[in-house]
């Protein structure tokens, strides 16, 4: 049965040392549904006290959970994923109506990708092993990991149980409490998900705290009882975040978005059969999760001799696209995330055409009918230009694809890398050579070659430059989140003889 | 004539008087990147840390506003005008409690403010 529209309570609390409690001064906001600007439910408004009240909870538990074995910690972190997976659909229909993405997404990545981040980490941690090394024959170096303690993790509304999966899956198996401030505009999974797994972890290891930026981002990020602030957003919160972590010392990892070119040789053209027409798709993803992503392949950088047949067929794809009710399995792009960013990648559109984009496919809003008539939805959108205008530069963060030509290798690389950020990218080629060469060549964490938005748990995510630093997926992963400790041990029963 | 780069709508000089009633000094610095990044974000100002890599590019309602040089680079030709709607933004910008979000509106520089800027 397909996923349908979720039902909710009048309001949540905050989940602190393992019960749902309510905001101590007693506020809440308002949380309402992109898809038909609705409201959902109200959710804590929470402050200061309320994010002290988390950390307080979960440094009384870091020692004990800290302690727990791996096989101890793999063993909860399977049943959270076999709860997820249970919970599929609800989890789908929630994560929908929050965000405003079509269900087939939800249905399809978000959740299962959940689910498997939960289960990669749960088994990485049971894999590895730590290191025993004869420095000499009577000195032996031991290298032990150990969890930092209680990590604070901000995340974005884009995949809101997925994000959530990203930061907590690895923090929790490296035997870290966790102090969680899910979107205000999404904060509906993260809630669900401790109704539903909040019995399986000791009270205080996962904490989940609701509110603003300003008022809970700040002092969960600034407090010094926290020992590492991970970020998803954008770049002035990232400087401020790293500033706040300063100030205690603490490490950070930031991922901060991009500008993701996706690069299309002559070749792709060079047969008319399924790698064309998975090439042609390819380029059509910028639409996926309406352009909600921080990897969206959001400049497409064409080689001319094939630009004009090429880009028919990627037009031609785009208008093809079903928009609409974000619950019917057969639409593709749904509603963006929220009023604002609406308004934000319609100013986008008009500034792209003042600069002279030519706009080839949509370049407005799209109106949805009947329930959805409210909502904030714009049509996937294609502007042709060149890479310095602003719709070339900046994250817009809606279904917006900006395309240019190139004549060669050396000018795809040079459009490709003139950009303030690297995060991702895309290369299409039957090229040997260049399959290698040119991903190389990019400065950019996570480069797809012959494919786009994949999200394997088991490989590295990233970004270079402005796009930020750590890496997030990956059992390189648990290192963001543990300390090194070293025991040097000498076997010599013998003095030194300095003094 | 004076040329300016940024300027402000009524409606977010009003929502602005507001929120710099209630939390004192504050200044714009115009974001990049992910999510609710290319927007202008109103922090107090001694939250956040200024130096010359930061173009100061207007004042607006009594409030200064910055962006990074970097990002400049790409924004240079045209004007800002910051707009304010409703909505809700995440962020630590100091409006998003407030349930407003302001925003950027661009247009390219005319000739005359294109000659007077950057040339």
């Amino acid at each position: 049965m397909n996923p349908t529209k979720p039902k909710f309570k009048e309001k949540y609390g905050n989940y602190i040392n393992g019960e749902f409690v309510e905001p101590i001064d007693g506020e809440y906001f308002e949380n309402t549904s992109p898809t038909n600007n609705q409201l959902i439910a109200k959710y804590p408004r929470s402050k200061k006290e309320d994010v002290d009240k988390a950390l307080e909870a979960a440094n009384a538990a870091k020692d004990d959970w800290g302690k727990t074995s791996a096989a101890h910690r793999a063993s909860i972190l399977q049943k959270i994923a076999d709860v997820i997976e249970e919970n599929l659909n609800d989890f789908a229909a929630i994560d929908t109506y929050d965000n405003g993405k079509a269900i087939r997404e939800t249905v399809n990545a978000d959740v299962p990708l959940a689910v498997d981040h939960f289960r990669y980490f749960a088994s990485a941690i049971r894999a590895e092993e730590g290191s025993a090394t004869e420095l000499n024959e009577n000195t032996v170096s031991l290298i032990i990991k150990e969890p930092l303690g209680v990590v604070a993790q901000i995340i974005p509304w884009n995949f809101p149980l997925l994000m959530l999966a990203w930061k907590v899956a690895p923090a929790l198996a490296s035997g870290n409490c966790v102090v969680l401030k899910p979107a205000e505009q999404t904060p509906s999974s993260a809630t669900f998900l401790m109704e539903k797994i909040g019995h399986l972890l000791p009270p205080g290891v996962l904490n989940v705290v609701h509110g603003f930026g300003p008022e809970a981002g700040k002092p969960l990020a600034s407090s010094n009882k926290v020992n590492k602030v991970a970020f998803t957003g954008e770049t002035t919160t990232g400087q401020l975040i790293m500033q706040y972590a300063s100030k205690n010392l603490n490490p950070v990892t930031m991922e901060l978005g991009g500008k993701s070119p996706n690069i299309f040789f002559n070749s792709v053209m060079d047969h008319d059969d399924a790698f064309l027409d998975k090439c042609i798709e390819g380029a059509v993803l910028f639409a996926f999760n309406q352009g909600e992503v921080c990897t969206c392949p959001s400049r497409l950088l064409v080689q001319e001799d094939i630009y004009d047949e090429f880009m028919k067929r990627v037009v031609e794809r785009t208008k093809a696209i079903t928009q609409g009710d974000p619950f019917d399995m057969n639409t593709q792009v749904g509603a963006q995330a929220s009023n604002d960013q609406y308004e934000k990648i319609l100013s986008y559109l008009e500034i792209g055409k003042e600069e002279g984009a030519k706009v080839l496919c949509g370049g407005e809003a799209f109106k949805a009918s009947g329930e959805y008539e409210k909502g904030f939805y714009i049509q996937p959108t294609i502007l042709e230009g060149h890479n310095k205008m602003r719709v070339f530069q900046e994250e817009i963060f809606g279904p917006v694809l900006a395309v240019c030509k190139f004549k060669d290798e050396a000018e795809a690389l040079e459009i490709a890398n003139d950009t303030l950020y690297g995060l991702g990218a895309g290369v299409w080629t039957r090229d040997a050579h260049q399959l290698y060469q040119v991903p190389r060549a990019i400065k950019a964490g996570r480069v797809w070659v012959n494919c786009y938005h994949d999200y394997p748990a088991h490989a590295p995510f990233g970004g270079y430059k402005k796009s930020g630093f750590g890496r997030e997926n990956h059992l390189m992963m648990l290192n963001h989140y543990r300390q090194v400790k070293n025991m040097l041990i000498s076997y010599d029963k013998n003095k030194l003889g300095f003094f | 004539m004076t040329y300016t780069r940024v300027n402000i709508t009524e409606q977010a000089k009003n929502v602005l008087q507001e929120l710099k009633a209630k939390h004192g000094e504050v200044i714009f610095h115009q974001s990049g990147g992910c999510c609710d990044g290319s927007s202008p974000m109103l922090l107090p100002k001694e939250d956040f840390y200024i130096d010359e890599s930061d173009i100061f590019m207007g004042e607006i309602g009594g409030v200064k506003f910055y962006m990074n040089e970097a990002q400049f680079e790409y924004w240079k030709h045209t004007h800002l005008t910051v707009d304010v709607t409703q909505g809700r933004g995440s962020s630590f910008s100091l409006e998003i409690p407030e349930g407003y979000r302001f925003m950027i509106k661009s247009r390219l520089l005319t000739k005359e403010e294109e000659v007077h800027f950057n040339q």
